[in-house]
């Protein structure tokens, strides 16, 4: 009886934050979405007007606003794979019985997770440079020729993905790290005994014990990567020639930098209902899948 | 045993070692070398004449100590706030019982999937009605609660046996008692874990105080290096020492409390 009024003591502080300054916002969004919001209101809110659907309708006529979103659906599309590839790979050397010196390659590898996204993105893009970046010369001890990864549209992209699946591979290399370490030792011992191969234990056991994790695994990256922002920020500056404008890049500058607030709201939206959508899909797939219970 | 196989595993794990701590390991590298001496070709390995110039010249000329000093009273700040308001909270949603509890909290896990920088737009508005735009306080606020900090704190707390809560309460305790004397201590591995994550991700965070900070002079250490890197593009040497002062304090905490972090990783991230 006494804990009852307590409970809610303890919750109320945070729950008044979260209520504040979150679940308010949202809901704000939505409706600045539907209006004019711009510098003008900011100084004064009479010239306020609601517009319906109007900021919607324009984002979609805008050339920028598709190449944003087609920038951010490559970037995403390419990169979650490549980083969950690299991500599993890594687990699986982990947790193989043959290594050596686990403790010190799992901290190594998970090292560029901690570090700060703007400090490693101006690192990188002085390792990307095109006369004296280490990248380059050592593609060209290889014999390929000097490319222009950050200052080229058709490789700015690209040098970013490469920079984000090195930023954030040992994040998700833990998660299934331990996921690997859950797997039974008789399933494979089983396995064995029925003469598999360690290709067909990866595919018959590993795999479908893991596709929980996997799951989740991948809505969480996902999620993550349609928000891309700091590394066009410091690297490209969304260029050359907007190749690495992403949808948040293009609500800051909409918001922030031209105060089309009404704008950049509806663009957030359209962002949240697009993680949305995709998140159901994947958990549709993964629903269909062997292993999950 | 097959030896080849033993081979090739620990050659791939030394080559991944490599990838990740290469990029580091040259910016440390190149943060003691002279001014101009890393634009040459081949590019060095280490600085021929190693000099402390660099980071010199960032305390000096660029002001870079208070930058630093903006980045860690906002860090130490957020994360003080949000233990409190987290692990309170995360304790009542495990044992304490009350209206709407499970109600709420199944809102709150749905909450989850809905990305913070929706709320930003309004947030800005309306920390600006509060006067909480460029200052510490508007990028410390939006930090204290957050529902994955609740999540991970309670998580933790549904394995705190109910009946040593109860002999409490029958010796006549308080709850605030009880949870000072009792809860915390037994939390304390989550709350170092919460303490790590929080600490972290508020130093390296850059969109938000890039937006609700104007003056330069309450800049956070990742908004004033974005800008410097903008305007500082030839300086590569400058800009590795600022690299370095940048994401050593947050890897000196991440080496010393790894088993925290990566324990809270573990729980948080499957269970999540």
């Amino acid at each position: 009886m006494k804990s009852r009024g307590a409970g809610w003591w303890f919750a109320a502080p945070a729950l008044c934050v979260i209520a504040v300054f979150f679940v308010l916002p949202v809901l704000a969004a939505l409706a600045m979405s539907l209006t004019d919001f711009d510098i003008y209101a900011l100084a004064d809110l009479s010239t306020l007007r609601i517009v319906g659907l109007r900021n919607y309708a324009e984002l979609l006529r805008r050339p920028l606003f598709w190449q944003a979103l087609g920038n951010t659906l490559y970037f995403v599309a390419v990169g979650v794979p490549l980083s969950l590839a690299v991500s599993l790979v890594a687990a699986l050397l982990l947790n193989s019985r043959l290594a050596r010196l686990q403790p010190f390659f799992r901290t190594a590898l998970f090292a560029p997770v901690v570090t700060t996204v703007v400090a490693v993105a101006v690192i990188w893009r002085y390792l990307l440079g095109t006369r004296y970046g280490v990248l380059n010369y050592a593609l060209g001890a290889l014999g390929i020729p000097e490319i222009d990864w950050l200052g080229d549209p058709r490789f700015a992209m690209p040098a970013i993905i490469l920079f984000a699946v090195w930023k954030n591979f040992g994040y998700n290399m833990i998660i299934l790290l331990a996921g690997l370490q859950k797997i039974p030792d008789d399933l494979y011992e089983a396995a064995r005994i029925d003469g598999a191969s360690a290709f067909a234990q990866f595919r018959f056991v590993t795999l479908p014990m893991l596709t929980p994790i996997l799951t989740i695994v991948g809505i969480l990256t996902v999620a993550g990567y349609f928000q891309l922002f700091a590394e066009p920020y410091v690297m490209t500056q969304g260029g050359p020639l907007q190749s690495t404008v992403s949808v948040l890049y293009f609500m800051y500058e909409e918001g922030f930098k031209w105060w089309n607030l009404g704008n950049a709201s509806a663009v957030a939206f359209l962002l949240f209902l697009l993680i949305f959508a995709v998140t159901l899909v994947q958990m549709r797939v993964a629903r269909r899948a062997p292993g999950w219970q | 045993m097959p030896r080849p196989a033993a081979i090739v595993v620990n050659g791939l794990l030394a080559g991944l070692a490599v990838v990740a701590l290469f990029p580091l390991l040259w910016m440390l590298s190149v943060s003691f070398m002279a001014p101009g001496a890393s634009s040459v070709y081949p590019p060095q390995l280490l600085p021929h004449e190693p000099t402390l110039g660099n980071y010199r010249e960032l305390f000096a000329r660029v002001g870079v100590g208070r930058y630093l000093a903006n980045s860690l009273l906002v860090a130490v700040a957020a994360t003080a706030l949000s233990l409190f308001f987290n692990v309170t909270a995360g304790y009542a949603f495990a044992k304490l019982r009350f209206a709407g509890r499970d109600r709420i909290f199944r809102l709150m896990l749905g909450a989850l999937v809905i990305p913070g920088q929706v709320a930003m737009v309004p947030l800005f508005l309306l920390l600006k009605q509060l006067g909480l735009v460029n200052s510490y306080g508007g990028v410390i606020v939006p930090a204290m609660a957050s529902i994955f900090g609740i999540f991970l704190v309670r998580q933790y707390a549904l394995s705190i046996p109910d009946d040593l809560l109860e002999a409490a309460r029958i010796d006549g305790a308080s709850e605030w008692r009880i949870f000072a004397m009792v809860v915390v201590p037994l939390l304390k591995p989550i709350v170092v874990t919460l303490a790590v994550f929080t600490l972290l991700g508020t130093w390296n965070d850059f969109m938000w105080p890039l937006i609700v900070l104007t003056d330069k002079e309450l800049y956070t250490l990742p908004v004033a290096l974005a800008g410097l890197s903008r305007e500082h593009v030839q300086d590569n040497e400058l800009m590795m020492a600022g690299s370095v002062l940048t994401i050593l304090p947050v890897l000196v905490v991440f080496l010393v409390l790894q088993r925290y972090y990566i324990q809270g990783l573990m729980t948080g991230g499957v269970k999540g």
